[in-house]
């Protein structure tokens, strides 16, 4: 559903994202680590459309994002991780003009939205403006607005910054239940364990370049550990250097 | 959390600390039992006691709290040098074209009045005074703006606040980001006349050292005052509502100071007969027309200087003035920012359901598809919700209804009004209402493309094409203009009896710059937005605004002069009763039409280009 060929973002000298080819079939939750800077937001911003590549292509159910940018898009929802949303909007506004940027209006929208903020806890604030919600608020209500148009694919930054555990829980099953229906989300994120929880496969980034990908099986044959027992956050130590745990006792001991 | 809160804790990037944060870093070591809090030390904006900074003056602490702000605006250069040399040549030529052209002209006054005895100073003096009135004007209006954004909204104070600042170095650095912000556009305007009066009257190689002398104190006034006014109303008002009040504060003050202008009659003073004797005149003339404002003490100071009369007093007067102000301001500032600071913190709770209006107008766009409909509905609510937004038709009505009432009361009937004269003045008056609208433009149409800042990424990632967001944002702008344009034009047309074909030539002439000006303001607008910008009232007057105002007056300049000879030609053709050169008249419309063709699909081809290479 989402094809990665030779992907590569440049800026300047650096090559924030160096030539990644990817494959992410319908039906998966696919999740994308990697350290601070790696270049995962840069991937999935150039995914949705909002960076132009240097180099390579993006695929979205067959069609290629540069060639017909309209086309792809209509079949993708994008969370990004800073909820900016426009601030004199109240909730229900947000979510209708979202669907109004997806061409849909009307009755199936207003039933979806209501859903979808009550789903989130948000349907008493419905009728107040953006500007007085509250982070975790504003970031569920970005995440309402990618389902309004009940798109093919879901890109999602860092899913569960913000929320508190209850609405984490819900997102975790929404997730779940939207990907056994068929449809596909690719997923960034920091919290190994929800990773771990949720991704059917995973693809491990660092300085731009996929160093693994697989299921954490295959994860754990490429980190050469031998037990079964390792997790993910051994896995993900091992492929991206021990170093960091070490340099932080260094740090405090000074 | 309110959302201020959030939006601060996010821009923050969560809970990490910044590698090579000083502030944070002395903050946490601090905490970490470090460094211990000395008896007697300064309070902290938010009233703990701290260190202050080790091994360095207040003056340094201070350098090092602006900082930042150069490193920003020396990155911004370096950026705006790689690859952008067409646009730097443009606004080259565009800068300094307008300034030739302030310079010019004023020069060109001066040397006249510098030629006439007795009265030549007086009168120049008086027209420094006026220009120096407006300048105080606008330095406090803006004051009172940036202050609010610089001291209460501004992204850093939750890094500068936590951190261990003393509360003085906080207002000197943030005061003098106020008077900066404030005092740059004024201090562009202000170059070619201050040169122009050096140049004339010869005021010598020490003269743009007086006159730096004299700016400076007439800038830290506004600002000191411009602060100290914002923290009283954040101390009693949350910031998002203060901002509201300010904007009213603003729309009013600046309506009443046209009105003022207006019943003052300016105008009398350049028609000598209406006095009863020279003596009366001059006496008028040579009277101070503020004596307690600061406008007034730097007109002397200038004047004086370039007189040979010069009286170090007004010099004393400025200075001693803003010192007074800054203390002041500074000991409010210690008194209760962090009161302030505190409210400032506070969020706006605000309900609103879909009313009558919003149906009616889903009912009336539903003609344009689901899109562009929801687009316009967007802009619609955005603006109508935002008061800094709205606020600013009431002043747009006041200014129209004077602008009116000054045609009105101009002398039409009597001895040597031809009709010559009375259809010439139309024409002249496309000139003025051009500049007019291309004002409001600024104000209305630049912005557009800044406010979708933040949410850029939405835009982006919808399958949604740039031409139909230019679309919303070109016409929800541009249709209420040509409404404005027209009706200003009829109605002057109608009170000043203008004939058939001049009327028809003026509202041509002002549809087609309408629609070009609005262009040039959506394609300036993109070329050069402000992303990060608190306060949409601060887009128009950034860099890009000034420079999109240049390039409207010279749109405004050259349509007026493509069709100066046609008009000349049909006005003379009537006045002696001559045949009209049609050849004329076909070529200068036609050319003016043209130059309007090129400025309307022009910007706009640009702005479509800018908005689908922009990623955020």
């Amino acid at each position: 559903m989402i094809e990665l060929r030779g992907l590569t973002k440049r800026y300047g000298d650096l090559a924030a994202v160096n030539s990644i080819d990817l494959d992410v079939p319908a039906g998966e939750l696919f999740g994308f680590l990697g350290p601070n800077g790696a270049g995962k937001t840069t991937t999935l911003r150039m995914i949705a459309g909002i960076l132009r590549p240097t180099a390579g292509s993006v695929r979205i159910g067959g069609i290629d994002l540069a060639a017909d940018p309209i086309a792809a898009k209509r079949k993708l929802g994008y969370i990004p991780d800073r909820p900016f949303i426009y601030e004199k909007l109240t909730g229900m506004e947000f979510l209708r003009f979202v669907a109004g940027l997806f061409e849909q209006s009307g009755d199936p929208v207003e039933r979806r939205g209501r859903e979808l903020l009550a789903l989130f806890d948000l349907d008493e604030w419905r009728d107040e403006l953006v500007e007085s919600y509250s982070h975790g608020m504003r970031q569920k209500l970005i995440i309402a607005s990618a389902f309004i148009h009940r798109p093919a694919v879901i890109v999602v930054d860092e899913p569960m910054v913000g929320l508190d555990p209850k609405a984490a829980r819900t997102l975790k099953d929404l997730f779940r239940e939207y990907v056994r229906r068929g449809h596909t989300i690719m997923m960034s994120t920091h919290t190994l364990e929800v990773a771990q929880s949720l991704c059917d496969r995973v693809a491990i980034i660092q300085r731009g370049e996929i160093c693994a990908h697989g299921t954490l099986a295959e994860l754990r044959a490429a980190a050469g550990s031998n037990g079964h027992e390792s997790g993910l956050e051994e896995i993900f130590l091992r492929l991206t250097g021990e170093r960091a745990a070490r340099e932080l006792v260094e740090v405090l001991d000074t | 959390m309110t959302a201020r809160e959030a939006q601060r804790s996010e821009q923050n990037g969560s809970n990490e600390i910044v590698p090579g944060n000083g502030a944070l870093v002395a903050r946490h070591r601090m905490l970490s039992g470090g460094v211990r809090a000395v008896p007697g030390t300064l309070l902290t904006p938010g009233g703990g006691r701290v260190v202050p900074p080790l091994g360095r003056r207040w003056g340094g602490a201070l350098v090092h709290l602006l900082w930042p702000k150069w490193l920003t605006v020396r990155a911004r250069a370096r950026v705006a040098d790689r690859g952008r040399s067409g646009r730097i040549v443009l606004l080259a030529v565009l800068g300094i074209g307008f300034w030739g052209l302030v310079f010019g002209i004023l020069a060109r006054v001066l040397r006249y009045f510098h030629s006439v005895e007795e009265i030549g100073a007086l009168l120049a003096g008086k027209l420094l005074g006026v220009l120096l009135l407006s300048f105080l004007g606008m330095l406090m209006l803006s004051s009172v703006i940036t202050a609010l954004s610089s001291f209460f909204l501004a992204r850093d104070l939750d890094l500068l606040v936590s951190g261990p600042v003393d509360w003085l170095t906080l207002y000197g650095a943030k005061l003098f980001e106020t008077a900066l912000h404030s005092s740059w556009m004024v201090a562009l305007l202000a170059l070619p006349i201050v040169t122009a009066y050096g140049v004339v009257y010869d005021g010598g190689w020490l003269y743009p050292l007086i006159a730096l002398a004299g700016f400076i104190p007439f800038v830290l006034i506004p600002a000191a005052i411009g602060s100290a006014l914002t923290l009283l109303l954040v101390n009693v008002f949350p910031a998002r509502r203060t901002r509201d009040i300010l904007g009213f504060i603003a729309v009013f003050a600046a309506a009443g100071v046209v009105v003022l202008v207006r019943l003052m009659r300016p105008e009398q003073l350049a028609r000598p007969e209406g006095f009863r004797s020279l003596v009366e005149f001059i006496t008028v003339l040579r009277g101070p027309t503020s004596p307690m404002l600061p406008n007034e003490w730097l007109q002397r100071t200038i004047m004086g200087w370039l007189t040979g009369d010069f009286d170090p007093l007004s010099l004393y007067l400025l200075w001693s003035t803003a010192a007074v102000f800054i203390v002041a301001g500074a000991a409010l500032h210690r008194a209760r920012y962090a009161v302030g600071f505190t409210k400032a913190q506070e969020s706006a709770q605000r309900w609103a359901r879909e009313g009558v209006a919003s149906r009616v107008f889903r009912v009336l766009l539903k003609p344009l598809g689901i899109v562009r409909r929801e687009l316009v509905l967007k802009e619609l609510r955005l603006f109508f919700r935002d008061t800094t937004q709205w606020s600013q038709l009431i002043l747009l009505a006041v200014l129209v209804v004077v602008y009116i009432l000054n045609i009105r009361l101009l002398p039409l009937t009597g001895d040597g009004v031809t009709l010559f004269i009375r259809n010439l003045i139309p024409f002249l008056n496309l000139a003025l209402a051009g500049f007019v609208l291309a004002s409001i433009a600024a104000r209305f149409l630049f912005p557009g493309v800044s406010l979708e800042g933040r949410t850029w990424w939405l835009l982006r990632a919808s399958p949604l094409p740039m031409r139909d967001v230019l679309w919303a944002k070109y016409w929800m702008g541009t249709l209420p203009l040509l409404v404005l344009a027209v009706g200003i034009i009829g109605v002057t047309n109608t009170l000043l009896r203008v004939d058939a074909f001049m009327f028809a030539v003026s509202v041509m002439t002002i549809t087609l710059m309408t629609f070009a000006l609005a262009s040039l303001a959506v394609g300036f607008g993109a070329a050069y937005p402000r992303f990060e910008t608190e306060n949409a009232a601060q887009i128009p007057t950034s860099f890009g605004g000034l420079v999109y105002m240049m390039a409207a007056v010279a749109l405004i300049g050259g349509i007026i002069m493509f069709e100066a000879r046609p008009v000349y030609a049909y006005l003379r053709a009537r006045t002696f009763n001559e045949p009209i050169a049609t050849g004329d008249l076909v070529l200068g419309f036609a050319l003016a039409a043209a130059l309007c063709a090129v400025a309307i699909f022009a910007p706009l081809a640009f702005a479509r280009r800018r908005l689908e290479a922009i990623e955020r």
